[in-house]
């Protein structure tokens, strides 16, 4: 009796690093967050005060916010699968016997090591009409003058194509972990029964590779929401809000505006959105996977 | 809950700050933090500690900690951060515009309850009006000058000569800008666009830019209250169906934002005759044009007109008498007209004062390189930065307003008008206050 009481004092005491680290930094702050969004915004001329659900009234009459959540999802959309099979083609790739692996290998991670806000500002005058390197490029086919960044229509799509080269280069490293834990013998039994390479790779291979895919499925997913450090260097939401995102939303809100209690009501939103995608990827895929 | 909470950790930082601060002593001298952000190219800081070091040599008893910040963004965020915690700073340069946000949050002192001797009411006197306009707020002076800028017009006088135009006669009115805009495109063979007549940013402070517009037309944005838009006034639409025109209309801009960052790289290129932009990037298009260029005035309508813009000095609420004393001969120092020609000269920032454009300093420099003066002599027909009580969304409201002109998905009246609307119930409620 004494004994196991030691035992749960010990564990617990095992526990409180972690455990005091999750509370100050993950969930008091989301807990807080939840109780700011049923309070008005604090100044010293209008103290804040309960004002109930009117947050989150104003966030569902607010333009910009439904702008800036349809936005987010055109971009997971963009991205996400776009970077995942880019991602197992170059693991695939770099995992066969090919002369230089170790540079081809380290070219397509070297996006990865690289600041954001570093990348941002290369591809910055990448898109800048005319003397960018892509309007540079398009010339010599006769195709001048795009401004890429400035008009609605491509501006999603420029981050897009920026984002999926500075991530598929990382999601590369998992996939080719993965590759290589899986033993060569299913390799050997494939090709004595007479399977093809197509055949193999979507029967054994993938199915082998599906812990590694809902990994990176779900990293890719949440860093689509948090990932917006472009955006101060690309476009800063522009134009009219046509590259804007819920998270850089929410700095605006918070930093700009000084808003802290409709940051937070879009704070709960944004916390909202990742935990249903990572409960959801959970249940949806758990009986795809395989774990060996 | 909180409350105990804050009680709790700021009185755990008063003992911290005890057992350190103690060696310095209770004679010791007074200590000034001072935030400041820095917003275009070079080597700022540097310039920022030689002044303070300047400072500190004639004042033994001040210690200045002159501490980076970033961007004006940054600056404001850490500045009110530092006033919530323990150790507040005692004043900084932010943002002009920020006025309404600090005197909301009740963060900053009127100069005017500062000074006492009729030379230091003088002081208050001694900079140019017009960049007065953002630090006053019902007849109290919060904010003085420092880091100020204006728009000007840069333009090629290569292609001007090019073009068949007098390099020495820049446009001076709308209709000379778009007719001389008109013959400074050029096509290569095939039509695409070679070289624009002239671009106007429209990314990042396209409410800046806008302003210019509005005020060469008639109107200003705001009232000195911060309480009131003019979003929709017909002279303010008006303006910016001339700006959508210069791209639509008369072809002389391309179509689309501009990009603000990448501007000067286009005009440095060549890709563009005539450029808008911040007086801050005077030295940077000094050293980095390969081609004869010019610097003049920005183009009237009904008159001229251009906002100021830049970082002011603010002295926080949350400081002691002898504190606010010492911050204010900080500023004196900082500002007084031998410093202000020195920091103008280095960064192209105006000179805030008539009396440091007499020092000799500037007088050498302004002989050498005339074009530095042009800000100044723009000064008397400038307004302003557009600044209200919640600034930070009534201003977003008319940068995506302008946007969505330019980008074609709105007319400038049904923009404007919607910009209005939404600011006007964010501003209501400060028309009845006080």
């Amino acid at each position: 009796m004494h004994r196991s009481l030691l035992v749960h004092v010990y564990g617990w005491l095992l526990l409180l690093p972690a455990a005091v680290l999750l509370i100050a930094f993950t969930h008091y702050p989301a807990i807080a967050s939840l109780a700011q969004s049923f309070f008005s915004p604090k100044s010293a001329l209008y103290p804040s005060q309960f004002v109930g659900l009117d947050n989150y009234a104003t966030m569902a009459a607010d333009p910009v916010f439904w702008k800036v959540l349809k936005n987010n999802v055109w971009f997971a959309v963009g991205t996400v699968p776009a970077s995942i099979v880019i991602a197992i083609t170059m693991a695939l790739w770099v995992n066969g016997r090919i002369p230089g692996r170790g540079l081809v290998r380290m070219a397509y991670f070297t996006p990865t090591i690289l600041p954001m806000i570093a990348v941002a500002n290369i591809w910055l005058f990448f898109y800048s009409p005319d003397i960018g390197l892509i309007d540079q490029v398009l010339s010599n086919f006769g195709i001048r003058g795009h401004n890429w960044l400035g008009r609605p229509e491509t501006v999603m799509g420029c981050l897009i194509v920026m984002t999926i080269w500075k991530e598929a280069g990382f999601f590369m490293i998992f996939y080719l972990a993965g590759l290589q834990a899986i033993s060569p013998e299913f390799e050997e039994a494939a090709t004595l029964e007479g399977a093809g390479r197509w055949h193999y790779f979507r029967r054994v291979v993938f199915p082998l590779l599906m812990p590694t895919t809902l990994f990176v499925l779900i990293n890719a997913m949440i860093n689509s929401f948090k990932l917006v450090d472009q955006l101060f260097i690309l476009t800063k939401g522009g134009p009219d809000n046509a590259s804007s995102l819920l998270l850089y939303y929410i700095y605006q809100v918070a930093f700009s505006f000084l808003d802290e209690s409709y940051a937070a009501t879009l704070t709960v939103v944004l916390l909202a959105i990742l935990a249903v995608l990572a409960i959801g990827q959970y249940f949806l895929l758990e009986k795809h996977i395989h774990y060996q | 809950m909180k409350h105990a909470v804050t009680r709790i950790i700021s009185s755990m930082a008063a003992v911290l700050g005890l057992l350190f601060a103690a060696p310095a002593g209770a004679a010791g001298p007074i200590e000034l933090n001072m935030y400041y952000p820095i917003a275009v190219g070079g080597p700022l800081t540097k310039l920022v500690d030689e002044l303070v070091a300047g400072f500190e040599k004639e004042n033994p008893g001040i210690k200045v900690n002159a501490i980076y910040a970033g961007n004006y963004d940054d600056a404001r965020i850490k500045a009110l951060a530092a006033l919530k915690s323990g150790k507040p700073a005692q004043l900084s340069v932010l943002f002009s515009i920020d006025i309404y946000e600090l005197i909301e949050q009740d963060a900053i002192v009127a100069f005017d309850d500062i000074v006492k001797t009729p030379e230091e009411k003088a002081w208050l006197k001694s900079f140019y009006p017009s960049l007065m306009a953002n630090g006053t707020f019902k007849g109290k002076v919060y904010g003085i000058p420092f880091q100020r800028s204006t728009i000007v017009m840069y333009y090629n006088k290569d292609a001007f000569k090019e073009a068949g135009l007098d390099p020495n006669k820049p446009p001076s009115n709308w209709t000379e800008l778009a007719e001389m805009g008109k013959k400074l495109v050029k096509h290569d063979a095939a039509g695409n666009v070679q070289r624009w007549g002239v671009m106007v940013p429209s990314t990042g402070y396209a409410y800046w830019m806008f302003q210019a517009f509005a005020m060469q037309n008639g109107q200003v944005l705001m009232n000195a209250n911060g309480d009131k838009t003019y979003y929709d006034n017909p002279a303010v639409v008006q303006s910016l169906q001339y700006w959508y025109d210069l791209s639509h209309k008369y072809g002389v801009m391309p179509k689309g934002t501009i990009e603000w960052g990448t501007l000067r790289a286009d005009f440095l290129d060549g890709k563009t005759a005539i450029m808008w932009h911040t007086t801050g990037n005077l030295t940077a298009v000094k050293d980095g044009a390969k081609f004869d260029f010019g610097v003049s005035m920005l183009p009237a309508s009904k008159r001229r007109g251009s906002p100021t813009g830049g970082g002011n000095f603010y002295i926080f609420k949350k400081t002691t008498p002898e504190e606010r004393v010492a911050a204010m001969k900080l500023i004196r120092y900082l500002t007084a007209p031998e410093q202000a020609a020195k920091w103008s000269i280095g960064t192209g920032y105006l000179a805030t004062s008539p009396a440091a454009y007499e020092t000799k300093t500037m007088k050498d420099y302004v002989a050498g390189f005339p074009y530095a003066i042009v800000a100044r002599d723009q000064l008397p027909f400038s307004t302003a930065e557009l600044s209200t009580f919640q600034t930070g969304r009534v201003r977003k409201l008319l940068d995506d307003a302008i946007q969505s002109v330019l980008t074609d998905k709105a007319t400038p009246q049904a923009a404007l008008k919607a910009a209005q609307d939404q600011a006007d119930p964010l501003l209501r409620r400060y028309r009845s206050a006080k």
